[in-house]
Formats: structure tokens, C-alpha cells, sequence
């Protein structure tokens, strides 16, 4: 099968055009974050590029810090949604055992309720822990993960159960089979769904707003915000170096997992 | 040891219908015993059930003279090779083959002096570091043979284990698997819906049908002593002919499906009396007729040349019965050859409850002259 | 012989410890498998089930500024909220945004999707491009877009000026701040919705294109009558998934309207964070999340009975 010239053409001026469009945005605060005051203020090109702006960002504001904190609290609820999804998911395909379908249709049920109704309890509940200000406060809330048992339990279906069987007979038990077996032999999707709850811990905004205080544990989001807050009248160029750190680690993720997350998240989203 | 008893053996997954219902059964030491029987007989439970991957409903299930329906399948000293073979795709054919071992915690060196046995044994010494999607059917089937030997398990199960194979390799797997049962001296219990396999490896049969035993025997039983029409047509390729027979006392005269006439001596033919009767015959009794001894002129319908035998099919009735011929026959479709059918190589059975009333005289075995 | 004898005598009582043994293999499978359940168990318990009854149990009190109950005032935050003439338009606010985004999100993802579909060299630079969206923050999308609508120096009034038209007040005119805020949600959904409807495309089976092929099948009759059909399945997700984030919307307004001007821009979760963590009101900030509790499952419920029906699976 061949495409036609004509067409092609075509498709390419398409893909070419939506492209700037969409990466626009992007692409205006990379440039910007170089980009001197006096250039941006006078709306020109640029005519010079520096690292001023970062050097600023960095040297006005504990970005390292927040950066370090967000880094902290995406690999720990990355962590916690793996290990408790994977749990789930290998119980609801592997044991068999009274009340199974009932639970597994109160994890789908979960998937309802949007974590913004129930923002007010769960901010009580944290103050009340003591875990404002905490890296338990901003991460554990969130590694049960009803998505994550859905996607991994139709990732396990596709093991053959006689691979159970087999180990079964061999005289292993479930815990270890889960471990040695299940786990490595379903990575891939793993990490997919790693890679997808970085993605969204990272870029978590209203509760870290909420539960944090100060720079302690505070996020780089809310950094952004602050940033943002304080500089908005005369330093563009050092709030667009501030939200290019923010969005570097993701995009890079994004970039090179994009196929496997694609995959992945179509597979629990439809089968 | 390693021998098997079932006892009343029944199961059912939904609490009414019976997928397995009464089996009694006995599977002796270092006995290779197939089960066969179509696609959705039971098969898979009742091996399942011996396995301890599946609960038994009712009854008892002993191996080595102890009960064991409540153990876990570790515990019952056994291994098995799964239809689709079950390796572990991460791990290398070494790790695979000592999984089980290190499982059951098994020390190094031990494990080290069987993987080479078996490797050796298996010819799989040169593949031990692949990963199983890096090996061909046959080899991966090897990987879940040498398994199952590396246990060192006395009973050995086995679930239609060359069903993802091609036809020849197929052929051969079976000719291995049988050495290897015979030289290890394990029990075998196998599995399969092909009868050629069957009967090509078992030392004994159970024919399973809709969840009920049909016959046990040797191969050799089963082929000349059906116990009921559904063995009869189930063993042997191909199929047993058959048809309905009346007897007319009058004219002694056995009339098949109200089209095929044959004379019986009433004095020396013991046919039996029943009301309804269906006769069934081997494709290789229905010998070409010679001059002398030829009874029917039937029409070819069809003809199969096989190189060493030629298959001749024509009608009788409403059925189509199919003649085996030695050697190569040249007959056109349409053209109408002489046949010789004997009486005393018709198989009787009453068409009510479908069992054997008299089989046909035991096929002549031959004997092998030893110089 | 002895051994025999004891042997028959075990039988019976074997017979009867099967069932016994059977039971006490069903408590070990279900106390195995609430085991491998318990960690999400608790969680969702302790931070879903509970604080979703919690909200309801506060929607009916009043309450001090620490969040406890004092006094029981019924349906009363209900009604309140029902007839504030601030909380309605934050409805209609809410209503109109979805109604904004949803079918723009769609159509441009949709649109995206379908022509990174094909296979053609350096695709997979643009699929990247286009799914990079979904890799950059709320607040970092908001500061990018903040930008954009920057009354003097912003690149969209720039342009605007440049073909002659008068600069627009993005995030200050009351009559276009929810459209602003609409654009960059929109921006933002772009790479995830991107994703999921080109994993939906590259499902299809291909062997459907090519029969349609030696039908001799136009590119837009095989789109019409293959693609989008085939296509539904996942449409339907995107659609919903849309909804709900839609309803969800809060940190471009916290960023770039603070809910105004003129609260048009106050959408539910942001009029809920307000009225619970600006005003400690949580009673009647609870009534307001219930209401979208209800709301998304009301949403989801419906999508679930009429899109359903249209959808067409394989
Ligand atoms: N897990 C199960 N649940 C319900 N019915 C089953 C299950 N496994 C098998 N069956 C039914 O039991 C019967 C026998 O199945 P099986 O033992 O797999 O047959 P075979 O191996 O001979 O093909 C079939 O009718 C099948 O539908
Ligand atoms: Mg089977």
C-alpha cells in the first residue's frame, strides 16, 4: 500500500502546520526562558540567548528543593499505586474466593467518585494524621488506584493460567509466584502504568496547594504558582525558566515512552 | 507406587449437571494410560482432578493407596506437561527446567547433576540459555517434557501435549515420549482426542464420552471388541461402517440398511435375534472380490489412493461405507467393482442401548516368524 | 494385616474430613485474597468511602472553622446553595465550559489522531509532538497561556492588532475570561485524548481497509463508514473521560482568573475551595461537593445507557 504524492503532500503540510500550532505554547516559553527582559518586553526576536533567567529562577526561589520534593512524592505514589494495583489486580485474577466480583465491581465504582468531592474530609483527615507538611500527606492518599487494578488486571488475564497451575504443582505459593512470575513477566505494562502515575503525581496541583505550608515539602507546581505570583508584573523570563524545570522530566518521560503509554493506557481503557 | 485408584469419581461445576458422573477406575505402576474421547468429554477435568487443580465433587481419588482429595497439588508427588506447555517466557530454558526444583528447595548440586541428565537426555543441552519465544514448537515441548523428567515425579500427566505440533513431528514427539515413559518407568496418565494417538501409545485405554467411562482396554480390545456403537466409531480410521440390519428368518437373509443383501447359513452363523440391530465392519473386511467369493457389486463413489492402500467409497442405504484395499487399485469413480463381505466379520449391536452383542471374529493375528 | 484394618477404619472418618478440609480451604483462599486486597482496601476506605459519607454527614451542619460540626441546620445549606445567585452562575459557568471544551477537545484530538495515523516517514515525530501536552502541568500550562492572553504584551492581542482588530481582554472581560480558560483546558487535553484515540485508530483491524481498498473506497467514504465506526468504542471513553475532567477543572483558574471576572470563571471545584479552605465554610462546601458527586455520577450513568447503544464494538 502506497500513499499518492498528491496526498502526501498534503498530509504533510497538515501534520506540519498542527504541529507548530499545538507546540506552540510550548516552544514561545522555551525561547522566552533564554530571552532577555528588555526583548521580551519590546516583544522583538531575540537577540541574545542566556541562562540568566534560570540562574535567576534558581537563585530567587528553592526550585532545587521543590524539584527534589516533586521528584520524592511522584516516585513514592508511583511506588505505592504499583505495588497496591499489582496486589489487586494478581487477587482478582489469580485466587478465587467468595465475594471477588462484588469487591472488584466497588473498585470500578471508585473510578466515580473525583477526588475533588471528598477534598474536604480528606484535608481533615491529614490534619488531623499531622501529616500536613508530610510526604505521607501528599503521597498515600493516592496509591490506591482503582485505573491501575483495571489496566494491570486485563494485563494478567493475558498470562496463561497454567502458568499458575505449573507452579501450583511445583509447590509454590502465591506470594512468590506473584514476585517471580507475574511481575517480571508482566513489566511492560508496569511500566506503563509507572510512567502514567509520575506523569500525573507530578503535575498534581490543588492538593498539594492544600497541604503544604512551606518549602519543606512543598511541590515545584505550587513553586510555580508562587513564582508566578511574586515575579508577574516585569520577569516573564524567569517564570517561563521556571515552568521550562517544571515541564522538562515529563516531557522527557513523555518523549520516550510515548508508543508504550499509548498502548498501555489504550489497553485498560477499552478491553 | 504410583499407581491410581478412583472411586466413584464424579464432578460438576454448576451443582447440576454432571461433567463427570460415577468413574471407577484403576491406573496401575508404570503403566502408560491414555485417555481419549472428543472435545469436551471431560478429559481435561478428570486429569485436572488427579492433579489436584480442580476439586473433586464426590467420591475418592487414591494414589499410592492413600487418599489424597484434600491435598494441594504439591503435595501428590506428580508432574504435568500442559497443552500449551506453560514455560515461563521470562526465564531461560535452564530456569525453566528448574523451576519445580527450586520450588521445592531442592539443593544446588543436585540440581545441577539433573539439569545435565536431563538436558543430555532431552537434547536440549546446547539451548539451556534461550528464552522460550527464541525456540521452535518442538523444542519448547521438549523444554516441557525435560520438566517434567528433571522432577523426578513417579506419575507423570499429561493434556494433549502434541496437539500445537505439525503432523510429523507429531509423530515422532509420540515415539519419544513413549521411550521416555518406558526407560524412566514412570506412570503416565495422557490425555488427547486423536485416537491414532491413542492407540498408537497407550498401553491401555479409557474411552471417555459425555462424562461417562465407555471402555477401558488394550488398544488392540477397543479396535476388535468395541463395548457399544460409540467406541465403534470413535477407534479406527477409518470409521467403522455401519448400518441397520433385519433379519429375515425366511430367506436367511440379513438385509443392511434395506439395500444390502447378505446370506446366512442359519446352521453355522449364530446371528443374533434382536429386534433392532446395527452391524458394524472394518473398512479393511470389505476384501475385493474374486471370482469365486465376490457377494456384492457396488458403484465407487470415491476414491482415495493413498499409495500403499486405496480407499473405495460407495453407498449402502443411506450410509457410505468405505472399503480398504491393499495396494494400488485402479477404479474410476462410477465404476462398479465386486466386493467379498463375510458374515463372521460383522460386528452386532443393539441399536436400543447401543452396546457389543457379539463382536467379530477376533481380526487374525499374525504372527512374526523368527528365524 | 494390621495396617490394613487401620486403614479401613480411617476411611469413614477421612470421608468425613473432606468437608471440613474443603471449608477451611475456602477461609484460606478468601482471607488470601483479602490479604492481597487489604492495602487498597484500607486506603480507599480511609480516603474515598469515608471521606464521601463525611461529606455528605458535613453537607447537612454547619460548621467552625476547624471543620467541626456545630450545629444541624438540614437541608438548609441545600437550599441556600439553590437560590445564591453566585452559586448558580457558577453552574451555568460549569455547564457552558463543558459545553466549551468537550466537542472542541474531541474534534481537534479526533482530527490529530487521524492524520498522525498514517504511515508516513518521521510519524513519529509528530505523534510526540502532538501527545506532548499531556506531559506539561496545570500550572505550567496555565503560566504559558497567562502569557498568551497578556493584554499588552501578549502574542494572541499582539496578532490580533496586527490584522487591525482591537486586543481582547482575555481573562479580564467577563464575556470572554471562560473562553479563555476553555482554549487552555482544551490545549491541555489535546495530548491525552490524542493518545488514547490513536491507540484506538491503530487497533483497527487492517485487513478492513484493504477490502475496502479492492472496493475501490474513497479516503473519506473508508473514514466515514470504517474508521469513526469502528472508532466508537473508544470515542465513547474519550468523551467521558472529557466530561469528568471538565467538572474537575481547577488550577488554570486558580492561576489565571482566581474564579473572575465577576466569579464567571468560578467553576464547582474552584466555588467549592473557596467556600471550604478561603471562607471555612464547609457545610455548605460539602453541600456544593455532593452536588458534584452527583452530578459526575449522573454524568457517567448516562453516558454509560445512551452512548453506549451507539457504540459499536467488535
Ligand atoms: N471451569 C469450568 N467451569 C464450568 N464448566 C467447565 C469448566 N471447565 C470445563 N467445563 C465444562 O466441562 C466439560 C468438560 O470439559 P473438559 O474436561 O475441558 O473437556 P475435554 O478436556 O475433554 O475437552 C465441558 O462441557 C466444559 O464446558
Ligand atoms: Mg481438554
Amino acid at each position: 500500500m502506497t500513499i499518492p504524492t498528491g496526498r502526501k503532500v498534503i498530509f504533510y503540510i497538515l501534520l506540519i502546520i498542527s504541529g507548530f500550532l499545538v507546540f506552540a505554547p510550548t516552544l514561545m516559553a522555551f525561547a522566552m526562558s533564554f530571552m532577555s527582559n528588555k526583548d521580551i518586553m519590546t516583544g522583538s526576536l531575540p537577540t541574545s540567548l542566556s541562562f540568566d533567567n534560570y540562574v535567576r529562577a534558581f537563585g530567587q526561589f528553592p526550585l532545587l528543593k521543590y524539584l527534589l520534593n516533586s521528584l520524592i512524592i511522584s516516585l513514592v505514589i508511583m511506588l505505592g499505586q504499583l505495588i497496591l494495583s499489582s496486589l489487586a489486580a494478581y487477587a482478582f485474577v489469580f485466587l478465587e474466593f467468595k465475594g471477588r466480583d462484588l469487591l472488584f465491581f466497588v473498585f470500578i465504582a471508585t473510578m466515580m467518585v473525583p477526588f475533588e468531592a471528598s477534598i474536604i474530609p480528606n484535608f481533615h483527615i491529614i490534619r488531623d494524621l499531622g501529616w500536613i507538611d508530610t510526604y505521607p500527606g501528599l503521597t498515600v492518599p493516592f496509591f490506591a488506584m482503582a485505573f491501575g487494578t483495571f489496566l494491570l488486571r486485563q494485563n494478567f488475564k493475558q498470562i496463561p493460567k497454567e502458568l499458575r497451575e505449573a507452579s501450583q504443582i511445583a509447590g509454590m505459593g502465591d506470594f512468590k509466584f506473584y514476585l517471580t512470575v507475574v511481575l517480571p513477566v508482566a513489566r511492560t505494562s508496569l511500566l506503563t502504568l509507572g510512567v502514567y502515575g509520575f506523569l500525573t503525581s507530578w503535575n498534581m496541583y490543588l492538593w498539594p496547594l492544600l497541604t503544604t505550608t512551606n518549602d519543606n515539602v512543598r511541590t515545584v507546581q505550587i513553586g510555580l504558582k508562587q513564582l508566578q505570583t511574586q515575579e508577574q508584573l516585569n520577569d516573564w523570563g524567569v517564570i517561563m525558566a521556571g515552568a521550562v524545570i517544571v515541564v522538562i522530566p515529563t516531557l522527557i518521560l513523555l518523549f520516550l515512552g510515548q508508543s508504550k503509554l499509548q498502548k498501555g493506557l489504550t489497553e485498560g481503557a477499552l478491553k | 507406587m504410583g499407581q491410581i485408584d478412583l472411586v466413584d469419581i464424579s464432578k460438576s461445576y454448576d451443582k447440576q449437571k454432571n461433567v463427570l458422573d460415577e468413574i471407577n477406575l484403576s491406573i496401575e505402576e508404570g503403566e502408560f494410560f491414555v485417555l481419549v474421547g472428543p472435545s469436551g468429554s471431560g478429559k481435561s477435568t478428570l486429569l485436572r482432578m488427579i492433579a489436584g487443580l480442580e476439586d473433586i465433587t464426590s467420591g475418592t481419588l487414591k494414589i499410592s493407596n492413600e487418599v489424597v482429595n484434600h491435598l494441594p497439588p504439591k503435595d501428590r508427588n506428580l508432574s504435568m506437561v500442559f497443552q500449551n506447555y506453560a514455560l515461563y517466557p521470562h526465564l531461560s530454558v535452564e530456569q525453566n527446567i528448574l523451576f519445580g526444583l527450586n520450588a521445592k528447595k531442592v539443593d544446588k548440586e543436585e540440581q545441577q547433576k539433573r539439569l545435565i541428565e536431563t538436558a543430555e537426555m532431552m537434547g536440549l543441552s546446547e539451548l539451556l540459555k534461550r528464552k522460550p519465544k527464541e525456540l521452535s514448537g518442538g523444542q519448547r515441548q521438549r523444554v516441557a517434557l525435560a520438566r517434567s523428567v528433571v522432577s523426578e515425579a513417579p506419575l507423570c500427566l499429561m493434556d494433549e501435549p502434541l496437539s500445537n505440533l505439525d503432523a510429523k513431528l507429531r509423530g515422532q514427539m509420540r515415539m519419544e515420549i513413549r521411550r521416555l515413559q518406558k526407560r524412566l518407568g514412570m506412570t503416565m496418565v495422557y490425555v488427547t482426542h486423536d485416537q491414532v494417538e491413542a492407540m498408537t501409545m497407550g498401553d491401555r485405554i479409557m474411552v471417555l464420552n459425555d462424562g461417562k467411562i465407555q471402555q477401558v482396554g488394550k488398544p488392540i480390545t477397543l479396535y476388535n471388541e468395541p463395548a457399544n456403537l460409540f467406541v465403534a466409531s470413535f477407534i479406527g480410521s477409518p470409521k467403522m461402517n455401519m448400518g441397520k440390519a433385519v433379519f429375515h428368518a425366511d430367506r436367511n437373509q440379513l438385509v443392511i440398511d434395506d439395500a444390502l443383501h447378505l446370506e446366512i447359513d442359519p446352521v453355522i452363523n449364530n446371528v443374533p435375534r434382536y429386534p433392532n440391530v446395527t452391524i458394524g465392519i472394518r473398512a479393511e473386511h470389505l476384501y475385493p472380490g474374486t471370482a469365486e467369493n465376490t457377494t456384492h457389486v457396488v458403484e465407487v463413489i470415491n476414491v482415495e489412493q493413498l499409495g500403499n492402500e486405496t480407499l473405495l467409497a460407495f453407498e449402502v442405504g443411506a450410509e457410505v461405507w468405505t472399503a480398504k484395499w491393499p495396494g494400488q487399485w485402479d477404479v474410476q469413480v462410477g465404476e462398479k467393482v465386486p466386493v467379498h463381505i463375510a458374515i463372521e466379520n460383522l460386528c452386532f449391536f443393539d441399536s436400543d442401548t447401543g452396546l457389543l452383542i457379539k463382536p467379530a471374529r477376533a481380526g487374525k493375528q499374525q504372527e512374526v516368524v523368527t528365524a | 494385616m494390621s495396617m490394613n484394618s487401620t486403614a479401613i477404619q480411617q476411611t469413614p472418618k477421612s470421608q468425613i474430613n473432606f468437608e471440613q478440609v474443603k471449608k477451611k480451604q475456602r477461609m484460606k483462599n478468601f482471607s488470601k485474597g483479602m490479604l492481597f486486597l487489604l492495602p487498597s482496601i484500607i486506603l480507599f476506605s480511609v480516603f474515598l468511602f469515608y471521606p464521601l459519607a463525611r461529606t455528605i454527614y458535613l453537607s447537612f451542619f454547619l460548621t467552625d472553622a476547624a471543620g467541626a460540626t456545630t450545629v444541624f441546620v438540614g437541608w438548609e445549606n441545600y437550599v441556600t446553595m439553590f437560590t445564591s445567585p453566585i452559586f448558580l452562575q457558577s453552574m451555568k459557568s460549569t455547564f457552558l465550559f463543558v459545553l466549551y471544551t468537550v466537542p472542541i477537545t474531541i474534534i481537534i484530538s479526533l482530527f490529530l489522531a487521524v492524520i498522525a495515523n498514517e504511515k508516513l516517514k518521521g510519524i513519529g515525530f509528530f505523534r510526540t509532538i502532538y501527545s506532548s501536552t499531556m506531559g506539561i502541568s496545570v500550572a505550567a500550562a496555565s503560566v504559558f497561556w497567562l502569557y498568551l492572553f497578556h493584554p499588552s504584551m501578549g502574542p494572541l492581542n499582539l496578532l490580533l492588532n496586527a490584522i487591525g482588530a482591537e486586543g481582547i481582554g482575555w481573562l479580564t472581560d467577563t464575556s470572554w475570561a471562560l473562553f479563555a480558560i476553555a482554549i487552555t483546558t482544551i490545549w491541555m487535553n489535546i495530548g491525552f485524548t490524542f493518545l488514547i484515540l490513536l491507540g484506538g485508530l491503530q487497533s483497527i483491524d487492517s485487513s478492513l481497509y484493504e477490502s475496502a481498498d479492492i472496493d475501490g473506497a474513497g479516503y473519506f467514504y473508508k473514514l466515514r463508514r470504517i474508521t469513526i465506526p469502528m472508532l466508537s468504542p473508544t470515542l465513547f471513553f474519550v468523551v467521558t473521560v472529557t466530561i469528568i475532567n471538565a467538572f474537575q477543572t481547577f488550577g488554570q483558574i486558580d492561576i489565571l482568573t482566581q474564579g473572575g471576572p465577576v466569579n464567571s470563571t468560578n467553576l464547582v471545584v474552584y466555588s467549592i475551595y473557596r467556600e471550604a479552605f478561603v471562607n471555612y465554610k464547609f457545610g455548605s462546601a460539602s453541600a456544593q461537593a455532593v452536588l458534584l458527586f452527583i452530578i459526575i455520577l449522573l454524568m457517567t450513568f448516562l453516558q454509560f445507557k445512551f452512548g453506549e447503544r451507539k457504540v459499536h464494538y467488535q
